[in-house]
C-alpha cells in the first residue's frame, strides 16, 4: 500500500518589541538570570497585564504580510497548566478571537510552486526559561512575558521538504518586515510540527501525533522523516498510530513519546477578565499596511525592472535580508547594479562562506565597493585588479585607491606601451594571425590573452582589443 | 484621654487644620485603643507602631510646612489583601507565610499621596472567601457589638476595626458583599464603587471581574472623602476607567432634602427567610426617605434571583485561576516535593483552607472541558441579564433601596458546617458585582438582639455621587450611625 504523509507547522515566533508583552521589563537576551522582572511577570499578588501596543502592530503587520484577515475584534484568555516555567501558572494567550485568520505563502519546493495555507496567527506570552542542574531546577524569568506570536499552518504539507521550505519563507519574510529577528540560536523561532500518516486514497486524516518544540530547521525535517518512516511502518505491521505528543531526541535522530492523549492537559480555556479585548480598527489596519516594508518578491521584481539585473542576480541577492540590504546600501554610492550584484555574488559570498562571516562583519563596506567599481568604470583599473583590491580589503582592510596604488594595479591605456605589447604578441603568434585573418574572429582572444599576460594584467583591455583590431585589420 | 480614635475623618480633619490635636495624637488614642480591645475583637493581624507613629510626626511636619492634604494625618487601617511596600501581605492564609510586598497597590500609593497614613492589616476570610472572617486561616475576628457574634465577611477585620474605634477608617475589598455586608453587620458605612472606578492593581485577585476596592467608614462623608482619594484612572490596571472623579466630598451638602429623588424597591429583594426586623428597618427607611421628600417606586429585578448561582461560577472559575500562582515557587510557603507536581500539591494541601480549596475545585470543575457551556458560558450570559436587569430599572429611578443581608450578624460556628447557607447570605449584594454598578451600605436600625442593620443604596454606573446624597441625607435626619458598641 502506498501512503501519504499531513504535516502542520505551529511556528512560535519571539517579536521584536522593546519590552515584553504585558509589562514594562525589557527583554536582553543572555542577561543576567532574572534581572529583567518584575510583580506582573513573576506573578506576584496583585500585579495586573497590561499590553504592548507595539506587539499588536508587529503582529498585524505579520498577518498582513501573510495574507491574513485582521480580526477587528479579538480577545484574551487564559490557558491553564501547572509549571514553573509559567510564573501565574496560566498563560495568556487567544483562544477563539485571535488577532490574525486565515492567509497564505506560496513557495518554491523542489521546482514547482505551491500554496500553503494558515489557520491563524495569535499573539501570547513567552515562557521562562528552566534549566535543570543536579538535584535542582532554576528558572529564569528574564524571558517570561515577551511577546510571542503563534502562526498555526493548515495540515496542507505533504514531506520535510515542504516544510523547510513553508519556514524558510516564514523566517524570510519576518525578517524582512521587521517582525522579528528569527534568530533560532535564541529560540526566538520555534516551532512544533503535526505529523499524520493515511493510505492514499483515504478521505480521513491519520492519527495526529505532535512533536514539540523544536529549533533547528535541520531537526525538523529530520524529525518529520522519521516520524513519517515510523508511522508507516507502525500501520504495515498491522498496528495503529497513537494520537500523541513525542518529543525529538537529535542526538538518535529518533522521536519518542512524551504525553499521550489520555493524559492529555485539559487547558480549561476562559476570558482574561484582566485584559480588555482588542479593537483594531480599518483605519488602523491601512495605516499599518501603508507602512509595510518591501518584501522579497517585491524586492526582486524591483531588481530586474528597475536595476536591470537578471532573475538569477536577483534571486540570490534577496535570498537573505542581511545581503539584500547590504546590496541597497552599496547602490547608494553607485549606479552599476550589475557590477555590484557580480561582486557580491562571486568575491562577497565566497569569501563569507569561507572564512565563516556574515555580511555584516565584512571589511568591504557598501562604500568600499562603489569605490572600486568606480575606479573600474574609469578604466582606472580592470575588473581582475578590482577583484584583487577587494580581497585584499577583505582580508586585512584598507583603502581601494592606496592599495591599488601599493599594489601597481593602475592599468596601462598609454597607446606607446599597448603598442609595443601588441606587436609582440602578432609577430610571435603567427598561426592566430593566420587565422583571424582567413574570418575566425574568434582567434584574437588568443593574442588578448597574450597582451593581457605580458602587461601583468594591467592593460585596458578595451583599448588592447582596439589596437589588435586596427593593426590585423588595417 | 481625648477619644480621638472615636471621630471622624472629617472632624479629625477640623481639628488638625484648627491645631486642636496632632496626627501623632490621633495614632496614639488609635494605638491606646487597639491595646485596650483588640485583644477581644481580633481585626488585627499585624501592626507597625513605631511605623504608624513616624509616618503621623512626618504628617505634623508636613502639615506645619503648609500642607492642606485631604487625607493628611488620618489613619487607615488596611485589609491584608493589598500589597504595601514592605509589608506582610498574606490574605488571611498560610500559604502567603513569609511573602513581603515588595510594591505598593495604585490605591496605596494615592493614599500616600494625600497624606495618610497606612496603620496595621486587618483580618479577613482567606483570600475574600467567605462573609464571616471565620475562613481567615490566621486569628478570629469578633463583631463589637456583641462578641459572640462574626462580624461578616469578607472584610471582616476591616468593618470591626472601624466599628470598634480602633481605627478612624479602612480599606476593604468587594467581590460579592465583602464591605457591605461586614459594614452592615458592625453598624459601619461602606461603599462598592462601580468596577473601573477603583484600580485593582496591587489588590490580591479573588475574583478579576468582580473585585471592587472601597471605603469602610463611621459616615457618609467619610466614605466620600476616602473614596475620592481612592478613585481614578490607572494605567496599570486594563479595567480601570478614564473618567473624571467628581469631589465626593465637598459635594456632599448638609440640606437633608431628598426632594425630586426617585428611589426604586425592588420586590424580589424582600426575599422569603429574610428576618422580620430587617425588612421592618429597610421598610422603615424607605419611609424616612419619602418624608424627606424622595418618590418611591416599585422595580422589578425579576433575574436577581439567579445571582447566587451564576456567582458562584463566575467567582470560583476565575479563582481557580486567580489561586494558581500560589504554588511555592517564588514566595510564600513551601513544602518540598520529588517533582514540581508533588511540590504543588504538598504546598496548596497545607497553605489553603477548607473554603478555599472547596472554592478551587469548583471553579476547576466549572471550566473543565465538557462542563464549560453549561456552567461558565451559561453563566456569563445569565450575568448580561443581570446586568440588564438593573439598566432598565434606572431608567425608572435615580437609585434604589433594598436589605444589605437577610438577616443581622449571626453567632460564629453557625454557618461554618453548611457553606451553601453561608453563600445565600450574599443574595442581596452580589447582583451589584455582576452587574458592575455601585452601591453603599449604612446603619438604619438594631435588631432587638443588639445587633445593626444595614441599609443598602444601589447606583447605576457610575452614580456614586447619587447614592453617596441619599446616604447623607439620611444619616443627616437620623441616629443610627452615633451609636457606638460598648467595649
Ligand atoms: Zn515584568
Amino acid at each position: 500500500m502506498k501512503y501519504e504523509a499531513t504535516i502542520g507547522l505551529e511556528t512560535h515566533v519571539m517579536q521584536k518589541t522593546n519590552t515584553k508583552m504585558f509589562c514594562s521589563c525589557k527583554y536582553e537576551y543572555g542577561a543576567e538570570p532574572n534581572t529583567h522582572v518584575c510583580p506582573t511577570c513573576l506573578g506576584y499578588p496583585g500585579a495586573l497585564p497590561v499590553m504592548n501596543e507595539k506587539a499588536i502592530e508587529l503582529i498585524c503587520k505579520a498577518g498582513l504580510l501573510l495574507g491574513c484577515e485582521i480580526n477587528p475584534y479579538s480577545k484574551w484568555d487564559r490557558k491553564n497548566y501547572f509549571y514553573p516555567d509559567m510564573s501565574k501558572n496560566y498563560q495568556i494567550t487567544q483562544a477563539d478571537e485571535p488577532l490574525c485568520l486565515g492567509g497564505q505563502i506560496t513557495v518554491e519546493v523542489e521546482g514547482e510552486l505551491k500554496t500553503f495555507t494558515l489557520e491563524r496567527i495569535h499573539q501570547e506570552e513567552n515562557a521562562a526559561k528552566n534549566t535543570h542542574v543536579a538535584g535542582a531546577s532554576l528558572v529564569d524569568y528574564n524571558r517570561a512575558g515577551t511577546a510571542l506570536m503563534e502562526i498555526v499552518s493548515n495540515p496542507c504539507m505533504s514531506s520535510a521538504a515542504d516544510a523547510l521550505a513553508y519556514m524558510t519563507a516564514i523566517k524570510q519574510i519576518m525578517q524582512y518586515g521587521g517582525i522579528s529577528n528569527c534568530d533560532q540560536e535564541k529560540g526566538q523561532m520555534r516551532s512544533d510540527v503535526n505529523v499524520s500518516v493515511r493510505p492514499v486514497g483515504q478521505k480521513e486524516l491519520g492519527a495526529k501525533v505532535e512533536i514539540k518544540n523544536m529549533n533547528s530547521f535541520a531537526f525538523i525535517q529530520d524529525a518529520i522523516e522519521y516520524e513519517i518512516d515510523r508511522q508507516i511502518s507502525v500501520l504495515e505491521s498491522g498496528g495503529t498510530v497513537v494520537q500523541e505528543t513525542r518529543g525529538y531526541n537529535p542526538d538518535r535522530g529518533e522521536t519518542f513519546t512524551q504525553r499521550t492523549k489520555e493524559n492529555a492537559h485539559d487547558y480549561r480555556y476562559f476570558p482574561e477578565p484582566d485584559l480588555m479585548p482588542v479593537k483594531v480598527s480599518k483605519e488602523q489596519i491601512e495605516q499599518w499596511r501603508s507602512e509595510l516594508p518591501e518584501m522579497p518578491a517585491q524586492r526582486r521584481v524591483r531588481y530586474v525592472e528597475e536595476l536591470g539585473l537578471p532573475e538569477y542576480d536577483a534571486g540570490v541577492l534577496t535570498a537573505s535580508m542581511d545581503v539584500s540590504d547590504w546590496f541597497e546600501e552599496t547602490m547608494k554610492h553607485t549606479q552599476n547594479a550589475k557590477a555590484v550584484s557580480n561582486f557580491i555574488m562571486g568575491e562577497m559570498l565566497r569569501l563569507l562562506s569561507e572564512q565563516g562571516l556574515t555580511i555584516s562583519e565584512s571589511r568591504v563596506t557598501p562604500e568600499k565597493l562603489a569605490r572600486i567599481i568606480e575606479l573600474i568604470d574609469a578604466k582606472t583599473i580592470n575588473t581582475g585588479g578590482g577583484k584583487q583590491i577587494f580581497e585584499t580589503i577583505f582580508n586585512e582592510g584598507g583603502d581601494p585607491k592606496e592599495i591599488m596604488e601599493a599594489k601597481g594595479l593602475a592599468q596601462v591605456s598609454d597607446d606607446s606601451a599597448l603598442e609595443g605589447w601588441a606587436d609582440e604578441a602578432i609577430a610571435n603568434n603567427p598561426k592566430p594571425v593566420e587565422e583571424y585573418k582567413a574570418g575566425n574572429p574568434a582567434s584574437i582572444n588568443f593574442l588578448m590573452g597574450q597582451v593581457m599576460k605580458a602587461s601583468r594584467g594591467k592593460a585596458n583591455p578595451g583599448a588592447v582589443m582596439q589596437m589588435l583590431k586596427q593593426k590585423l585589420d588595417g | 484621654m481625648a477619644d480621638l480614635n472615636k471621630c471622624t475623618i472629617a472632624e479629625l480633619s477640623e481639628k488638625l487644620a484648627s491645631g486642636e490635636c496632632t496626627s501623632v495624637d490621633i495614632v496614639n488614642d488609635v494605638l491606646a485603643s487597639i491595646d485596650a480591645n483588640d485583644g477581644k475583637v481580633g481585626a488585627y493581624l499585624t501592626l507597625d507602631r513605631e511605623d504608624a507613629l513616624a509616618q503621623a510626626e512626618a504628617a505634623d511636619e508636613k502639615r506645619v510646612a503648609g500642607s492642606t492634604l485631604p487625607m493628611l494625618g488620618i489613619p487607615v487601617a488596611i485589609k491584608d489583601l493589598l500589597n504595601v511596600k514592605g509589608q506582610p501581605c498574606t490574605c488571611s492564609s498560610k500559604i502567603l507565610e513569609g511573602y513581603i510586598a515588595p510594591y505598593d497597590a495604585t490605591v496605596i500609593s494615592k493614599l500616600r499621596e494625600a497624606g495618610a497614613i497606612m496603620l496595621g492589616r486587618v483580618n479577613m476570610d482567606e483570600f475574600a472567601m467567605g462573609s464571616s472572617t471565620e475562613s481567615s486561616a490566621l486569628g478570629k475576628t469578633s463583631n463589637p457589638w456583641n462578641f459572640d457574634h462574626v462580624p461578616g465577611g469578607s472584610s471582616g477585620g476591616s468593618a470591626a476595626c472601624v466599628s470598634a474605634d480602633e481605627a478612624i477608617a479602612s480599606l476593604g475589598s468587594d467581590t460579592g458583599g465583602s464591605i457591605r455586608q461586614p459594614a452592615a453587620f458592625c453598624g459601619c458605612v461602606g461603599v462598592k464603587p462601580t468596577y473601573g472606578r477603583v484600580s485593582r492593581y496591587g489588590l490580591t485577585a479573588f475574583a478579576s471581574s468582580l473585585d471592587q476596592i472601597g471605603p469602610i467608614t463611621k459616615s457618609v462623608k467619610d466614605s466620600a472623602i476616602l473614596l475620592e482619594t481612592l478613585c481614578g484612572y490607572d494605567p496599570m490596571d486594563s479595567s480601570s476607567i478614564d473618567m473624571d472623579v467628581p469631589a465626593f466630598g465637598k459635594n456632599l451638602t448638609d440640606d437633608a432634602s431628598l426632594a425630586g429623588m426617585k428611589l426604586g424597591l425592588p420586590k424580589e429583594f424582600f426575599v422569603e427567610g429574610m428576618d422580620p426586623e430587617v425588612e421592618k428597618s429597610v421598610r422603615d427607611a424607605v419611609e424616612h426617605c419619602k418624608s424627606l421628600g424622595a418618590e418611591i417606586v416599585d422595580v422589578s429585578l425579576p433575574n436577581a434571583k439567579y445571582a447566587i448561582a451564576v456567582y458562584y461560577i463566575i467567582a470560583t472559575a476565575e479563582a481557580s485561576a486567580n489561586l494558581a500562582r500560589f504554588d511555592g515557587i517564588r514566595y510564600g510557603m513551601r513544602i518540598d516535593g520529588k517533582d514540581p507536581a508533588d511540590l504543588y500539591a504538598k504546598t496548596r494541601s497545607a497553605g489553603f483552607g477548607q473554603e478555599v480549596k472547596r472554592r478551587i475545585i469548583l471553579g476547576t470543575y466549572v471550566l473543565s472541558s465538557g462542563y464549560y457551556d453549561a456552567y461558565y458560558k451559561k453563566a456569563q450570559k445569565v450575568r448580561t441579564l443581570v446586568r440588564n436587569d438593573f439598566t432598565e430599572a434606572f431608567k425608572q429611578c435615580d437609585a434604589i433601596l433594598a436589605p444589605v443581608t437577610p438577616t443581622p450578624a449571626y453567632k460564629k460556628g453557625e454557618k461554618t458546617d453548611d457553606p451553601l447557607k453561608m453563600y445565600l447570605d450574599d443574595i442581596l449584594t452580589t447582583p451589584t458585582n455582576l452587574a458592575g454598578n455601585c452601591a453603599l451600605s449604612l446603619p438604619c436600625g438594631f435588631a432587638s438582639n443588639g445587633m445593626p442593620i444595614g441599609l443598602q443604596i444601589i447606583g447605576d454606573d457610575f452614580q456614586e455621587e447619587t447614592i453617596l446624597k441619599v446616604g447623607h441625607a439620611y444619616e443627616q435626619s437620623t441616629e443610627w450611625h452615633k451609636a457606638r458598641p460598648s467595649l
